[in-house]
C-alpha cells in the first residue's frame, strides 16, 4: 500500500515531536515542559460565552468566512493592537486555527517548485506545509548571538528567482525570540527589493513582554499589501481546544484562500466563534492577568537555567525558554532523553525544531511554578551529574 | 510594586529568595520595597487563609447588615469605630445604598451570634435595625477557589 501514498507525502519525514511525545507517554509522573498551550484554562466568561451560543440553539454553519459579527471584531481588535487597518467583509477570513489559515495561504500562492523561505529553528509545520502546497522550503538558520532574530543579510544571501514567499513567526516557537522595529525594518526592505509574499503568523503577540510592543511587519511602509496576518485566540487566551485563527490580507489574497478553506472546511466551528467574539471584544483583563503570569515564570526559569550553568538569553515572547545544553557533552536528543528517564522531566530537543536546533532543549514555561520550581531542582542535579 | 503585592496577597510565605528570581529583583531592592510597602502601612499584616469548614468544632459565620443613626459631628465613624471594637467581629465597612454598615461576625454557634446581634448589637443607642445572614458554604475566599477546577488534561509533548 506504501507506494499508493503520493511521493511528496511520503517523503515527509516523521515529526520528531511525535517520536518524543510517544517516549513521554509510556512514563508515569512526568513533569512536562514540552507542552505547546497553555495551562491555563480558558476564561469563564468566554466559556460561558460558547455555552450561551448552545443555549440559543446556535448550531449551524456560518458564513464561509465567518461570522460578519466576528470578523467585525477581529478588524476591531487588530486596528486597536496592531495599528492596521483591514476591511472586516473582504479582507478577513476565519480559520480553524492558524495552522489551517497557513496552510490555505501556501496552497492559494505557490506554484510548483516556488521556494519558501523561513527562519529556523520554527514551528514544526513551516516546512512540510510548504511541501504538501507543492513548495520547497528554503530554512534560513537564526543564531544565539543574535538573540535568535532573523538577520536581512543570512535573508537575502537565499533568495533565487523562484522566491516567492517568506513565513515569520514573531514572537517564535520555540525560542522566544521578538523582533524588534530596526531589524524588522531590514527584513521589510528585503522583501520589498525581492517582490516576497509575506506570511507573518503572530500567534504569541499578546504574549510579548519587559512592557515592549509588539510590532507586525504589515505596519511598515509598503508591506500591507504584500502581507497575510496571521493571529488567532489559542494563545492569549488560552483557546486551543477552540481552534479559532484567522488571517488578515488585502482582497485578491483573501479570496483565493477562501476557495479552497470553502470546499476543505466550509467553516470554522461556529461556538467557538461565539465565543472569540467574547474574548476579542472583552478579554483584555483576563489576557493580562495569564500575561503577566507568565512573566513571572519566564523571569524564574531563565535565572534557573543560567545558573546551573545552561546559558539562554532572556526571551521577550511566548511562553519558550531556548537553553544551550552544549556544555554537557550531550546531544540535543540524548540530553532530552536521559533527563526523562533520570529525573522524569520532559523538554523537547531542539531538532524538533529544524536542524540548527541541536545543542539546545526547548523548555515551556506554560506550566503551574510550583511544577517548573521541581523540573528546575531534577535539572540541576541532571546537569551536575553530566559534567 | 503591583506585582510584587500580588504574589504576596496570594502567598506571603513566599522565600525572599524566590520572590527576587520571580521579579528579576536583587534581593536588597526586593526588601528595600517590601519594607517600604510596611512602612507606609500599604502592607498591614500577614495572615493564613483558613477553610473553617475542615474543622472539626462548628463555626458559624453572619452577615450583618445595620442601619444606624448618623451622630451630630462624628457622622458614621464613631459607632462604627465602636461597633468594629467587638472581638466577634471579623470585618465592619460602611456601605451605601439600603443600609449603613456591613458587620462580618464569627462565632461558634448560631446562638453565640444571635446573642451578640441581640444582646450587644441591636442594643447600641445609635443602631435602628438589623438584619442577620448565616453563611451556608464558601465558594471562593479572597481570591482562593475552594472548589476544584478541571484537572490538566494536556498532552505531555506538544508543539
Amino acid at each position: 500500500m506504501e507506494d499508493k501514498i503520493a511521493t511528496h507525502v511520503r517523503d515527509i519525514p516523521r515529526s520528531g515531536i511525535r517520536d518524543f511525545f510517544e517516549v513521554v507517554q509510556t512514563m508515569r509522573d512526568v513533569i512536562s515542559l514540552g507542552i505547546g498551550e497553555p495551562d491555563f484554562t480558558t476564561p469563564w466568561h468566554i466559556r460561558e460565552a460558547a455555552l450561551f451560543s448552545l443555549e440559543k440553539g446556535r448550531t449551524g454553519y456560518t458564513s464561509n468566512l465567518g461570522l460578519p459579527r466576528l470578523r467585525e471584531s477581529i478588524a476591531a481588535y487588530v486596528a486597536r493592537n496592531f495599528h492596521i487597518t483591514y476591511d472586516a467583509p473582504t479582507e478577513v477570513l476565519v480559520s480553524v486555527g492558524v495552522s489551517e489559515a497557513l496552510d490555505v495561504a501556501l496552497r492559494a500562492l505557490l506554484n510548483p517548485g516556488d521556494e519558501v523561505l523561513y527562519h529556523e529553528p520554527c514551528y514544526v509545520s513551516y516546512s512540510p506545509s510548504a511541501i504538501l502546497a507543492h513548495g520547497v522550503p528554503v530554512a534560513v538558520p537564526v543564531h544565539e548571538k543574535d538573540h535568535f532574530q532573523l538577520r536581512a543579510e543570512d535573508l537575502e544571501k537565499r533568495i533565487t528567482p523562484r522566491s516567492k514567499v517568506l513565513l515569520l513567526n514573531f514572537p517564535t516557537n520555540p525560542t522566544g525570540a521578538t523582533m524588534p522595529r530596526e531589524a524588522l525594518e531590514q527584513i521589510a526592505d528585503v522583501c520589498r527589493r525581492h517582490d516576497l509574499i509575506v506570511l507573518s503568523d503572530e500567534i504569541y503577540a499578546e504574549l510579548t513582554y519587559d512592557g515592549a510592543d509588539h510590532v507586525s511587519i504589515a505596519t511598515l511602509p509598503g508591506m500591507r499589501e504584500r502581507t497575510v496576518f496571521f493571529h488567532g485566540v489559542s494563545k492569549a487566551w488560552a483557546m486551543t481546544g477552540f481552534r479559532i485563527g484567522y488571517a488578515c490580507a488585502p482582497r485578491v489574497l483573501i479570496e483565493a484562500m477562501m476557495k479552497i478553506h470553502q470546499y476543505a472546511i466550509l467553516c470554522a466551528p461556529t461556538t467557538s466563534q461565539d465565543a472569540a467574539i467574547e474574548a476579542l471584544d472583552h478579554g483584555e483583563a483576563a489576557m493580562r492577568h495569564m500575561r503577566d503570569e507568565y512573566g513571572l515564570r519566564r523571569n524564574y526559569i531563565t535565572a534557573a537555567l543560567n545558573a546551573m550553568g545552561l546559558p539562554c538569553p532572556l526571551p521577550r515572547g511566548a511562553f519558550y525558554v531556548f537553553p544551550d545544553i552544549r556544555s554537557t557533552g550531550l546531544s540535543s536528543r540524548e540530553f532530552s532523553l536521559r533527563l526523562l528517564q533520570e529525573k522524569k522531566v520532559a523538554v523537547v530537543p531542539g531538532p524538533a525544531f529544524g536542524a540548527c536546533g541541536e545543542g539546545f532543549v526547548r523548555c515551556s514555561y506554560a506550566t503551574g511554578l510550583d511544577q517548573i520550581k521541581i523540573a528546575m531542582q531534577r535539572m540541576k542535579e541532571f546537569v551536575e551529574e553530566m559534567r | 510594586m503591583e506585582t510584587l503585592l500580588r504574589l504576596l496577597q496570594q502567598d506571603c510565605t513566599t522565600p525572599r529568595e524566590e520572590l527576587a528570581q520571580l521579579l528579576n529583583l536583587s534581593p536588597d531592592e526586593l526588601h528595600t520595597q517590601i519594607a517600604t510597602l510596611e512602612k507606609e502601612g500599604v502592607i498591614r499584616g500577614y495572615q493564613a487563609i483558613v477553610d473553617k469548614e475542615r474543622l472539626d468544632r462548628n463555626t458559624v459565620t453572619a452577615l450583618i447588615e445595620v442601619r444606624i443613626t448618623p451622630e451630630r459631628g462624628g457622622g458614621f465613624d464613631r459607632i462604627a469605630e465602636r461597633i468594629a471594637k467587638f472581638d466577634q467581629v471579623a470585618s465592619c465597612y460602611l456601605m451605601s445604598g439600603g443600609y449603613d454598615l456591613m458587620v462580618v461576625v464569627e462565632g461558634g454557634s448560631l446562638r453565640e451570634v444571635a446573642s451578640f446581634v441581640t444582646e450587644k448589637l441591636s442594643t447600641l443607642e445609635s443602631v435602628i435595625s438589623t438584619a442577620t445572614h448565616f453563611r451556608l458554604k464558601a465558594y471562593k475566599v479572597n481570591g482562593a477557589l475552594l472548589v476544584s477546577d478541571t484537572p490538566d488534561e494536556r498532552l505531555p509533548v506538544s508543539p
